[in-house]
C-alpha cells in the first residue's frame, strides 16, 4: 500500500450513472507503477463501467481520475463539458491501452495493419518504424509470422494476443483489460494470460476486469472486489483469499473456491 | 463533350491512388469540383450562344418525333415537313436564319416562357384557352378532324354514333376535347399517332385526329379507311411568348407575303395538303399548284418493310443518333451518380453523426426528395426555377435533377452501412487514441464502403434507366433516340430490342467493376484462400 503521490493511477469519488440508475457510487483507489490489479465482482457490479471511465470511453459524472499525469476532473452538477475536457480525455486515451472482451480487431485489415494503423494516424510514425515495432510486438506476444493474416484467420486466443500487441503499439503507460478471456475457449485462455504475466514482469501497469479468479490470485499484486457500484475491499492477493475483510467478499469467493 | 469526359477521368484517379493520404473531405470536394468544372463550360456556352445572336436567328421549336407531315426527320435523318418549309419561308422573309430547337410536346409552350426559343410551330390549334398563355399568329393551315376506322366498318355520320366505343387520339389535342365532350365515348390518348392507328381493330374502334395526320399515317395502311364528314374546324397558328407582340406582327407580315406569292400553296401542294378549305381561306383556286411528291415519298417509305437485312441497313442510318444518345445517357448517368455519391455521403454523415439541427436538415432533405417523383423534380428544376431567375442548361438541369434525387437514396445506403459496423470498432479506434473523425475515416468508413457496394451498384443501374426521364428536359438520350427511330421506321419491336441491348451493354461494365471491387475487398474470401494454422 503506497501513498497517493507515487501512484500512476489515482481515482477519487468517481460517480457514473446511466439515466436514473447509478452504476458507480463514488469509487476511489490508487495503483502503483508496475502493478497488476484485478477487479472482480458479480455481473453488473460496475467493474466494466469503471474500466471504461478510466479510458474516458464513458464520461464520468463527477469525481477525479488522474492517470500518468493527465487529470480528468468534474464536479457534481457540472453539465456542460468544455472542449478542454475533451482534449484531456483524448490525451488520456493516448496514455492508456485497452483490450476488449470481443477483441474488436479491424476485420478488413491484416494483423500488421491493425497494429500499425494508430501509430501511423495518431503518432504519425514513419511506416518503416511502425512496421518494425509491430513485428517486434507480434514476436513478443508469440505471433511472429502472422503479420499478413486477417483476424478471421486466427483463433480467439491469437486474436486477443494481436489486440494486446495493437494496444501496446501506442506505448501506453497503463493497460486496461475488459474481461479479456471471457469470449475464449477454455483451452486458449492460458496463452492470453501468460502474455499478460510477461508484461507484468516487464513492469507494465495493468488493470484487469476478470472472472478468472485463479489468474487474479496467481498474478495480481492486488485485487479489488466490487459490488453494487462500490469497492468493497482492496487487498493483497493472498489476504483476500485467506482472510477477506468483508463478509460480502467471502460469500462471492466461496462460490469459486 | 469529349474534353470534360477526359478531365473527369484524370482527376478521379487522384483519390483512388492514395486513399490513405487523402482526406474524405478532399475526396468529396474533388468530386464536386469535377462536376462543377463540367457545369461551368456548359453554362458559359449557353451564355455565349445568347451573345452571338448578333446574326439573330429565328429560334423555332417543335416536337419532331413521330410528327409527319409537320416537321420530322426523314429516312435519311434530315429535318423536313410542311411546317419546316413554312417557318423557313417566314424566316427568309424576315431576313433571319431559322434555327431549330427540339423539345417534347408537353414542354413546347413552357419553353416559350423560359425563352428557350422565339416561337413554336407544331400543329398547335388556336384555342381561347391557349391564347391566354401565348400569342398566336394568323393561321397558316386550316383543317378538320378525320375519323379513321377498320376497313368494312359501317359508315359513321356523327360522333354520337361512337357511343360506347373506345376511340383513340393524341394527348392535348382538339380531337381529344371533342371526344371527351361526346357522351359515352371512351377516349384513349396516345403519345404517338402510329401506335393509335396500329391499335384500330384491336384496342380501338377508331381514331380521331387532324386530317394531315390521318392522311400521312392512316392513308397508306390498306386495312384502314376514312369515314364520316369533316369534324370541327382547326386552325394551326405559330405560338410566341406574350412578351413579344412585335414578333407576332413580323411573322404575320411574312406569312401574308407567302400567301400572296403562292409560296404557301406550292408547299402545301407538294405535301398533298392543299384542300378546298385552304383554297377558300387564301382566296385562291382549289387546284394544287404542284404534284404531291413529298406525300408519295413518305407513303412509299411507310410501305417499305423488307427482311432483317433491310432493318439492319436502316439502323445503320440511325447509328449517329443512337451513338449520341448512348453517350449522353452514359455521361449524364455517371456524372449524376458522382454527384449523388458525394452529396449522399455528406448527408449520411450529417444524419448519423451531426448534432441536432444538422441531422434534422439531412433527414428533411432525404424525406422530401425521396417522397416526390423524379419527373416532377426534373420539370421543376428546368421549367420552374426560371420563375425565380435560375435558368439552367438542359444538361445541367438533368444532371442536377438525377444527382440530387439519387443523393437521398445514396445517403440512406451509407447510413445503413455506417450503422451496420459494430460499435466496438469505433471504441477500439478511440481507445487507440484516434479522434472520432479518424475513427470514422480509417476504421468505420472503409468497412461500410464494402457493405454498401452492392446497393450502390444497384442504384447506379437504376439511375442509368431513370436517366431516360431527361428527355422531359429536351435532351435526346438513348430513350429519345428510341422514340425517334421507332416513329420514323415504324419499328418499335426491332429498335426496342436494339436499344434495350445497348442499355444492358452500358450497365454491364459497371456491374463487373463493382463485383471485382467487392471480391477484392472481401475478407472472408481471403480467409478461405489461406487456411488458419491452429
Amino acid at each position: 500500500m503506497s501513498g497517493a503521490e507515487n501512484s500512476i493511477v489515482h481515482v477519487r469519488d468517481l460517480r457514473k450513472g446511466f439515466g436514473d440508475t447509478p452504476v458507480l457510487k463514488g469509487v476511489g483507489f490508487d495503483v502503483d507503477q508496475g502493478d497488476l490489479i484485478s477487479i472482480i465482482g458479480p455481473s453488473g457490479c460496475g467493474k466494466s463501467t469503471l474500466l471504461r471511465c478510466l479510458n474516458a470511453l464513458e464520461t464520468l459524472d463527477s469525481g477525479e481520475i488522474r492517470i500518468a499525469g493527465v487529470t480528468l476532473k468534474r464536479s457534481e452538477g457540472e453539465r456542460k463539458l468544455d472542449s478542454h475536457f475533451h482534449e484531456l480525455a483524448h490525451e488520456l486515451r493516448q496514455r492508456v491501452g485497452m483490450v476488449f472482451q470481443q477483441f474488436n480487431l479491424f476485420p478488413n485489415k491484416t494483423i500488421l495493419e491493425n497494429i500499425t494503423l494508430a501509430p501511423l494516424v495518431v503518432k504519425e510514425e514513419p511506416r518503416e518504424v511502425a512496421e518494425e515495432n509491430a513485428l517486434r510486438l507480434l514476436e513478443k506476444v508469440g505471433l511472429g509470422g502472422f503479420a499478413n493474416r486477417f483476424p478471421a484467420q486466427l483463433s480467439g486466443g491469437q486474436q486477443q494476443r494481436a489486440a494486446i500487441a495493437r494496444a501496446l503499439a501506442m506505448s501506453p503507460k497503463v493497460m486496461l483489460y475488459d474481461e479479456p478471456t471471457s469470449a475464449l475457449d477454455p483451452m486458449l485462455v492460458d496463452e492470453v494470460l501468460s502474455v499478460m504475466k510477461g508484461l507484468d514482469n516487464d513492469g507494465m501497469t495493468q488493470i484487469v476486469v476478470t472472472h478468472e479468479i485463479r489468474f487474479a490470485r496467481d498474478a495480481s499484486d492486488r485485487i479489488i472486489y466490487m459490488e453494487q457500484g462500490e469497492i468493497v475491499e482492496i487487498s493483497d492477493e493472498d489476504e483476500i483469499f485467506t482472510n477477506p475483510k468483508d463478509e460480502r467478499t467471502r460469500r462471492f469467493l466461496h462460490k469459486f473456491l | 463533350m469529349k474534353e470534360p469526359a477526359g478531365s473527369f477521368t484524370s482527376s478521379f484517379k487522384i483519390p483512388l491512388k492514395s486513399p490513405f493520404k487523402m482526406k474524405p473531405q478532399t475526396f468529396l470536394l474533388s468530386c464536386l469540383a469535377v462536376i462543377l468544372s463540367l457545369l461551368i463550360p456548359r453554362v458559359s456556352v449557353a451564355a455565349e450562344a445568347k451573345d452571338t445572336n448578333a446574326k439573330f436567328p429565328l429560334r423555332w421549336a417543335a416536337a419532331v418525333d413521330s410528327n409527319a407531315p409537320f416537321a420530322f426527320y426523314d429516312k435519311n435523318n434530315r429535318l423536313t415537313g410542311f411546317e419546316y418549309e413554312i417557318i423557313a419561308g417566314i424566316a427568309r422573309h424576315m431576313g433571319r436564319e431559322p434555327k431549330f430547337i427540339q423539345n417534347s410536346w408537353e414542354g413546347l409552350i413552357p419553353g416559350l416562357g423560359r425563352d428557350l426559343y422565339d416561337c413554336v410551330i407544331c400543329g398547335i390549334e388556336i384555342t381561347s384557352e391557349k391564347a391566354q398563355e401565348v400569342l398566336f399568329s394568323d393561321p397558316y393551315y386550316i383543317t378538320f378532324e378525320q375519323l379513321v376506322v377498320a376497313k368494312g366498318t359501317p359508315p359513321i355520320n356523327s360522333l354520337a354514333e361512337l357511343s360506347g366505343r373506345t376511340v383513340g387520339t393524341l394527348e392535348q389535342t382538339a380531337a381529344l376535347k371533342m371526344l371527351e365532350q361526346t357522351p359515352n365515348v371512351i377516349p384513349k390518348s396516345y403519345s404517338e399517332e402510329i401506335n393509335a392507328y396500329k391499335d384500330i381493330g384491336s384496342r380501338l374502334y377508331g381514331v380521331l385526329l387532324d386530317y394531315p395526320i390521318a392522311k400521312y399515317y392512316a392513308g397508306p395502311m390498306p386495312e384502314l379507311e376514312f369515314t364520316g364528314p369533316p369534324f370541327g374546324k382547326i386552325s394551326y397558328g405559330i405560338a410566341v411568348s406574350r412578351s413579344h407582340p412585335e414578333l407576332i406582327q413580323q411573322i404575320n407580315a411574312a406569312l401574308a407575303k407567302m400567301v400572296a406569292s403562292g409560296e404557301l400553296r406550292d408547299i402545301l401542294s407538294r405535301w398533298g395538303l392543299w384542300t378546298p378549305t385552304m383554297a377558300e381561306a387564301c382566296k385562291q383556286t382549289a387546284e394544287p399548284s404542284l404534284p404531291d411528291t413529298e406525300y408519295r415519298a413518305f407513303a412509299a417509305q411507310m410501305e417499305l418493310h423488307g427482311g432483317i437485312v433491310a432493318h439492319l441497313k436502316r439502323y445503320l442510318v440511325y447509328w449517329p443518333v443512337i451513338l449520341r444518345g448512348a453517350i449522353l445517357t452514359l455521361e449524364i448517368s455517371v456524372l449524376s451518380m458522382l454527384l449523388a455519391i458525394a452529396l449522399g455521403f455528406l448527408l449520411a454523415l450529417m444524419r448519423v453523426y451531426g448534432p441536432f439541427p444538422i441531422s434534422q436538415v439531412a433527414t428533411l432533405y432525404i424525406e422530401l426528395v425521396r417522397g416526390t417523383p423524379l419527373l416532377i423534380q426534373l420539370l421543376f428544376i428546368f421549367y420552374g426555377l426560371p420563375n425565380i431567375g435560375i435558368r439552367l442548361d438542359p444538361f445541367v438541369a438533368g444532371l442536377l435533377g438525377l444527382g440530387l434525387n439519387y443523393a437521398a437514396y445514396e445517403a440512406e445506403n451509407y447510413r445503413a452501412g455506417l450503422l451496420a459496423i459494430p460499435k466496438g470498432q469505433m471504441e477500439a479506434a478511440r481507445a487507440l487514441g484516434m479522434t472520432h473523425h479518424q475513427g470514422l475515416r480509417y476504421v468505420v468508413i472503409p468497412q461500410a464502403f464494402r457493405l454498401v457496394l452492392p446497393p450502390v451498384t444497384n442504384d447506379f443501374i437504376s439511375l442509368l434507366k431513370d436517366s431516360s426521364l431527361v428527355s422531359a428536359v429536351t435532351l435526346i438520350d438513348l430513350t429519345g433516340a428510341y422514340t425517334r427511330i421507332a416513329t420514323q421506321t415504324f419499328d418499335y419491336f426491332g429498335t426496342g430490342l436494339l436499344i434495350a441491348a445497348i442499355y444492358l451493354l452500358i450497365g454491364l461494365p459497371f456491374v463487373r467493376l463493382a463485383g471485382w471491387l467487392e471480391s477484392r475487398l472481401s475478407t472472408d474470401k481471403r480467409a478461405s484462400e489461406q487456411k488458419p494454422s491452429f
